[in-house]
């Protein structure tokens, strides 16, 4: 049976109220904030964000935020630890009548790829084992972004960055499958876990909205089109994050208590279509076509799928 | 009140446990873990009404417990030696947030080679860290400053995280009397902590550790940081002034033993200070006019109780149980650059370097050192650094090393 919303069903119903404001120094059309955008509009302004050294770090650069929400910038490699603390901090307050209960917020740390695939493994492991009731943002670009565009663990077979070029020895570029960090955080078990994308809007809404009635770790994995790092335009972001999904090489699923549902089953356009819109693949194309390669990327996301339709 | 027997570790659960502290995030590492286990125990029965968790590693630790003092507990915690080198970057960017929770960290020599025993290169490394150091020498005053660590540290004078090192070993696994402070005394003391400006509410936002852009804005908050600590100098004494009156104990940010009449003077800190202490009474009796200066605040550096102690003597050797490689001693340094100006500076300053790894010093080598240092005086020429090690340590290394290598190659 197909995944149906239960809150979100019309556009109409996302909220108009705005908690993530224009005028941050992130990069014109990142498709990481499009999702922190939407995704606040269900968690609100009563919220502490525990960032995790990244693109995001600039979103609170003094004296400005673009946030209606707390903050508190910790490292690269902690923020789950940080949320650890504050959300700990916050029960005991609470408990002792030093905190009035209608002055708690809710825990969001905020990391990129390169925090949540690698060095936050460790304590995202441990805050999730612990079933600490926070939330956990990633968005994902893919690489390293905010250094320049690096090679990270979350970059895809195919992909061209600055430590990973197409060269000789690598036509294709980058050489490794995208970790999975989806399995990796279900192995834990956490009660509820999701993967979106900001065009799917009523998807993203919906598994915000599902997620606040699971206490313990709720963990997001948002689709970050990166214009910047992935070198294409920033009026196409909307194009690469609906491409990705309809091309079935970013599947919208969900996880209750380690039960997979795929939210949305594309209809799984050719791989080369979204490859074909970003510059890091280019060199899969021109100046020859990379057959074999273009034939790998797209043999992964058809096993993927027979995998899920078995 | 009497006195019981305690190690140091447990001595500085106490602390902890008088302070009333709201949060434990805990690590266990070798020769500290007693320390959170008995704090486990005590917010496990009610004894103390904290919330105990252990993290994943000690940089997790350091960030659950300056967080969860951002928001507005009373947090400590505690590890050692390479747990606190795993916490580094995390030293730093609390320090920055000025969160006041306090840090024991029982000393432990640093690998490579890995080891268990003392030496204070883990503590001294963090020294540039921002976090305030307290440095003890016995059971009752890791206990006493732990609970002045609180007081100095969440003034709004300093708030910064203060370090409270003890010695692994000589200290952490030895049972000492100590006095616990009734808690009575401890809450006139310690004041609860209610920070007005931390904390994360829903009615008030607000962002902390925000990125900075440009140099003036950077310095202008390190400056801040610079201006708080040396704050700690006279909040120190405050508190060691309200402790006595409270507790009967009294504590300086240096400590001088037997300086009065002193022609040379052993500059030591930690629980080989006690060692060093023996070792001037048998120069003492042997007509020998030496005395000792412990230093117990080295972050604020005391530079002024230092020269105090320090002018007017022939000599000055400074023991640093640590070492800089390529450089000498630690403190040595520090000492050296704070007499500079004075007038009347010690004709000689020599550096001796002893303890690493827990070693022991021996008393031929504390006659050795005021020896020479007497000489040095006599002559008005520095001298070091010297690596102490005696003729049997060399002659035991000997063994292993035919162990370890002949054995083998013969066979």
């Amino acid at each position: 049976m197909a995944w149906e919303p239960h809150i979100f069903k019309e556009l109409h119903q996302i909220p108009r109220e705005e908690h993530v404001f224009p005028g941050t120094p992130l990069c014109a059309g990142c498709g990481g904030l499009e999702s922190l955008r939407l995704a606040s509009k269900v968690l609100g302004s009563r919220v502490v964000y525990i960032n995790a050294a990244g693109c995001f770090t600039n979103l609170a650069s003094f004296p400005f935020t673009p946030l209606d929400a707390s903050w508190l910038y910790t490292t690269m490699g902690s923020a789950p630890a940080g949320a650890q603390g504050v959300r700990d901090a916050l029960d005991v307050l609470i408990a002792k009548r030093r905190l009035p209960k209608d002055e708690d917020v809710k825990v969001v740390v905020l990391g990129g790829d390169g925090s949540t695939y690698d060095m936050a493994l460790s304590s995202t492991s441990g805050a999730v084992t612990r079933k600490l009731d926070f939330y956990y943002f990633c968005y994902d670009n893919e690489a390293y972004g905010n250094t320049g565009v690096q090679l990270s663990p979350a970059t895809p077979y195919g992909a061209r960055t600055t430590t990973s070029p197409c060269s000789v020895q690598h036509p294709a570029g980058a050489i490794q499958e995208k970790k999975d960090i989806f399995e990796i955080w279900r192995a834990h078990k956490p009660p509820y876990m999701a993967t979106v994308s900001p065009r799917y809007p009523l998807d993203l809404e919906e598994k915000f909205a599902r997620a606040a009635d699971h206490p313990g770790p709720k963990l997001f994995l948002a689709f970050a089109a990166c214009p910047t790092g992935w070198l294409f335009d920033p009026a196409y972001t909307p194009d690469v994050a609906r491409l990705a999904v309809e091309c079935g090489i970013w599947p919208l699923k969900e996880a209750i208590n380690g039960d997979v549902t795929h939210t949305y089953i594309p209809r799984r356009r050719p791989v080369e279509e979204y490859l074909k819109l970003q510059g890091r693949f280019r060199h899969l194309f021109e100046p020859a076509r990379q057959e074999e390669a273009i034939r790998h990327i797209q043999a992964r996301v058809d096993a993927y799928w027979q995998q899920v339709n078995a | 009140m009497p006195a019981e027997m305690m190690t140091g570790n447990l001595a500085a659960a106490w602390g902890a446990r008088l302070a009333d502290v709201d949060y434990v995030p805990a690590f266990p590492i070798t020769p500290q873990t007693e320390i959170v286990e008995a704090l486990s125990k005590w917010c496990d029965s009610g004894e103390l009404s904290a919330r105990f968790v252990t993290l994943d590693s000690e940089h997790s630790m350091m960030t659950a417990a300056g967080a969860a003092s951002a928001t507005g507990a009373r947090v400590f915690t505690a590890t050692s030696s390479q747990g606190l080198l795993h916490a580094f970057e995390v030293l730093y960017t609390v320090a920055g947030w000025r969160v006041p929770f306090v840090l024991v960290n029982v000393s432990r020599a640093l690998a490579s080679p890995i080891t268990l025993e003392p030496d204070h290169n883990d503590v001294l490394a963090a020294r540039d860290s921002g976090f305030l150091q307290i440095h003890t020498e016995t059971c009752q005053e890791v206990l006493d400053s732990v609970l002045m660590a609180y007081r100095i540290a969440e003034d709004p004078r300093v708030c910064l995280p203060v370090m409270v090192n003890l010695d692994g070993f000589y200290l952490s696994f030895t049972r000492e009397p100590v006095v616990v402070p009734e808690p009575d005394a401890v809450r006139a003391f310690l004041p609860p902590y209610r920070p007005p400006h931390l904390g994360f509410r829903a009615s008030a936002p607000h962002a902390l550790g925000t990125a900075v852009f440009g140099g003036s804005v950077y310095s202008y908050f390190r400056h801040q940081m610079q201006l708080a600590s040396m704050n700690g100098l006279h909040v120190h004494e405050e508190a060691a002034v309200e402790f006595e009156r409270l507790c009967g104990r009294r504590y300086g940010l240096v400590e001088g033993y037997r300086l009065d009449d002193a022609e040379d003077v052993l500059v030591m800190t930690n629980a080989f200070a006690s060692k060093g202490k023996a070792a001037v009474d048998t120069a003492r009796a042997e007509g020998r006019r030496v005395g000792l200066l412990r230093l117990r605040v080295i972050r604020p550096w005391p530079a002024e109780a230092i020269r105090r102690a320090l002018q007017g003597r022939r000599a000055v050797a400074v023991l640093d149980q640590n070492l800089a490689p390529g450089q000498g001693g630690i403190l040595f340094q520090e000492i050296a650059a704070c007499l500079y100006h004075e007038a009347r500076r010690p004709r000689a300053l020599c550096s001796f370097i002893g303890g690493l790894g827990g070693k022991n010093i021996s008393e031929g080598e504390f006659r050795a050192i005021f020896e020479q240092t007497a000489d040095a005086g006599v002559r008005g020429a520095g001298l070091g650094p010297v690596l102490l090690y005696t003729e049997g340590e060399q002659r035991e290394m000997e063994q292993l090393q035919y162990l370890a290598h002949d054995l083998k190659t013969d066979g």
